[in-house]
């Protein structure tokens, strides 16, 4: 298929310049990232080699390897599958850290983003067929909290549900203590923590679902194969799955402009509340100067970001036939 | 026409070349009927409010905001007649931090927007309209610089910074630039690509104009509501990221900002511990801001496609207008856009 290969192709060169990006950072940065690391290290014997390896890793000064023979080191050690160690994680080497914090992340995010879709293109497709009612006061109220920071309504999640009214826990994934066993206990403690973040992230990017199928459905609405389906006197229901069938396309066609923002407001609601997936590993990062699992949790980010589109892509490919005949 | 876009990475509506057909013809003789829109006046009054209070808010500050009113309090203070807003844990005051924290929000926001927006002109109407290999290798520039998710990106390029870095606002204003030119300039791609074989370019073009004067006199005029719809997004955009990025402490510890109050606050639990005047003046500050700017850009794009509006279509108000005929629910296949005083 030409136009998933094509796609395919694209979002490999995209891998490749995040990569790049992630090589360039370190060098293009001033500071010293060889110090702070081996600052962190102490404790541990630092032999010559560690700190050759550590001068190659991020170009410092005094590394007589030339640019593009740190970038060829580069490649070849992410090729490998090695990101480095984690000196803020007891030495451990960074794709370890990485996946002990991926599921968390995949499944709050996974999920969220999902719920947040349906739910959002269904009112969407409400909002522009009821179009004049009531109903329209909703987009302000959108609005308010697609502007609204993901923290700041993690925040408010916090203080009203877990705080005040103590519902739900307002940090962390599990309960720690209570963490014997993989039994249903364990499982309900989990889904229990994860309500709130998973409540945010859903209100926060509901809205601009909404307004993109409200918008593409009252532009759809006035096609004329939809006012004859009504002309035939077909059931409502059914002239109103018509439309929304077209009207969807745009919505999953955007889907790589919107996931960028979800994951990144994720990563902030998963540092409010605690949440043990990648953003509060990548904070936690930061604070410490972690530099090689910073530089880790990028990549992996991006890849994440890079395969929920081509996941999009082929959900496109599937509804439009008309991508599929341009081969 | 959104429909359909398999090498591109998707359409807005304000993307699409269709609905912006009927866009202002060449010419002169149509008045901008950009104010009379209740969202756009609405939008305009909340973003004024907000650079006012940029400009004045530091002067009018009741207090130091880092002033500490008193050094035994080590538990924030409710709202009283002495602190409107209440007092941080360090007891200063909440109200003087709000007033002083606007500026620079502001500053970076509409620094980083007109950086982006000046971008995202240069390499979208250059690619739209040079078309051919350069067309594809921007595009492909755009595209990567699109799907890329942009806090993660600032979030590696601030951590790396030295502490002492990272307090330069318009140095983090271009920064967010950078992260943040791709869409405006992929829609306005689109819009170039359509105009750029209207007839009017076309013999613009057989009279023997230059390129530069071709975008800069007859395309560019037709591309003004989509430049401000992609300003705005921008802007919107650069409050959204540099709060995030004060509020992560990764930039600016060393003056007052909305998202640093947010930080302080999460570095005291303020939110478990029931705190609420200290991280909600900040954030609802934040969010307003926001919904000003969102609203103006719905604003516009109810301008370049008349079908999106809401305000002409209620029934009360249509009934106001005296047009009684209208049918009890607008079904489909009928747009009625109802003008004031057109009976």
């Amino acid at each position: 298929m030409h136009a998933i290969a094509r796609r395919i192709g694209f979002y490999i060169l995209t891998a490749i310049a995040a990569v790049t990006v992630d090589f360039f950072i370190p060098r293009v940065m001033p500071g010293n990232p060889v110090d702070a690391v081996l600052a962190k290290m102490q404790g541990t014997v630092v032999t010559q080699a560690t700190r050759r390896a550590l001068e190659l890793q991020f170009g410092a000064a005094g590394t007589p390897v030339g640019l593009w023979g740190q970038y060829v080191h580069f490649w070849s050690t992410v090729l490998h599958g090695n990101l480095g160690i984690s000196t803020s994680n007891g030495m451990e080497p960074v794709t370890t850290v990485i996946r002990g914090a991926l599921p968390w992340t995949l499944g709050l995010v996974g999920v969220a983003t999902l719920i947040s879709f349906v739910l959002g293109t269904l009112l969407g497709v409400l909002v522009a067929w009821r179009r004049g009612s009531w109903l329209d006061n909703l987009l302000p109220a959108t609005t308010f909290f697609q502007a609204a920071p993901y923290f700041f309504l993690a925040f408010l999640a916090i203080d009203l549900f877990a705080t005040k009214l103590g519902w739900f826990p307002g940090s962390r994934a599990y309960n720690q203590l209570d963490f014997a066993a993989f039994n249903w206990s364990y499982i309900s403690d989990v889904l229990d923590h994860a309500v709130l973040p998973a409540l945010t992230i859903v209100v926060a990017s509901a809205a601009g679902w909404i307004v993109g199928m409200r918008n593409v459905m009252i532009t759809t609405m006035d096609e004329d194969y939809v006012l004859i389906a009504q002309a035939k006197g077909l059931p409502k229901r059914r002239v109103i799955w018509y439309a929304a069938r077209n009207a969807i396309l745009p919505s999953v066609s955007s889907f790589s402009l919107a996931i960028g923002f979800v994951v990144s407001g994720a990563l902030l609601t998963e540092y409010v509340f605690s949440y043990p997936g990648l953003g509060f590993l990548m904070l936690t990062a930061v604070q410490e100067s972690d530099f090689q699992l910073l530089q880790g949790i990028f990549l992996i980010v991006t890849l994440a970001v890079l395969a929920a589109n081509l996941a999009a892509d082929f959900v496109y490919v599937f509804l439009d036939p008309r991508v599929r005949q341009e081969a | 026409m959104a429909i359909g876009i398999s090498e591109d990475l998707g359409g807005s509506p304000a993307a699409d070349p269709g609905a912006v057909a009927a866009l202002t013809p060449p010419g002169r003789g149509r008045r901008l009927r950009l104010p009379r829109s209740p969202k756009i006046l609405v939008g305009l009054g909340m973003l004024a409010f907000f650079v006012l209070i940029a400009v004045i808010g530091p002067a009018i500050a009741p207090d130091n905001p880092a002033a500490s009113s008193s050094v035994t309090g080590s538990v924030p203070l409710g709202p009283s007649a002495a602190h409107w807003l209440g007092t941080t844990q360090l007891q200063q005051d909440v109200l003087s931090q709000l007033l002083a924290g606007g500026r620079s929000t502001i500053l970076v926001a509409f620094v980083a927007g007109f950086a982006a927006t000046i971008l995202s002109i240069l390499i979208g109407v250059t690619a739209g309209y040079v078309a051919g290999r350069t067309d594809d290798l921007l595009s492909m520039l755009t595209n990567i610089f699109l799907v890329m998710p942009a806090l993660p990106l600032l979030i590696v390029i601030f951590g790396f910074l030295p502490s002492s870095g990272g307090s330069d606002d318009p140095l983090i204003a271009v920064i967010i630039a950078i992260t943040g030119w791709a869409w405006g300039a992929r829609v306005l791609r689109v819009q170039t690509l359509s105009l750029r074989n209207r007839d009017y370019v076309e013999s613009a073009r057989l009279i023997g104009e230059r390129g530069w004067r071709i975008i800069g006199f007859e395309i560019m005029p037709n591309l003004i509501p989509i430049i401000a719809s992609s300003f705005l997004f921008t802007v919107l955009y650069g409050v959204g990221t540099y709060t995030a990025l004060t509020f992560l402490g990764l930039v600016n510890p060393n003056h007052w900002s909305w998202g640093g109050m947010l930080f302080y606050a999460q570095v005291s639990n303020a939110e478990l511990s029931g705190y609420w005047w200290w991280f909600v003046p900040p954030g609802l500050a934040v969010a307003l801001l926001g919904t000003s700017l969102a609203l103006l850009n719905f604003g516009i794009d109810e301008f370049i496609n008349p079908r999106l509006r809401v305000a002409g279509l209620s029934r009360r108000q249509a009934r106001q207008d005296g047009a009684q005929a209208l049918p009890r629910r607008f079904v489909l296949g009928l747009t009625p856009v109802i003008r004031k005083g057109q009976r």
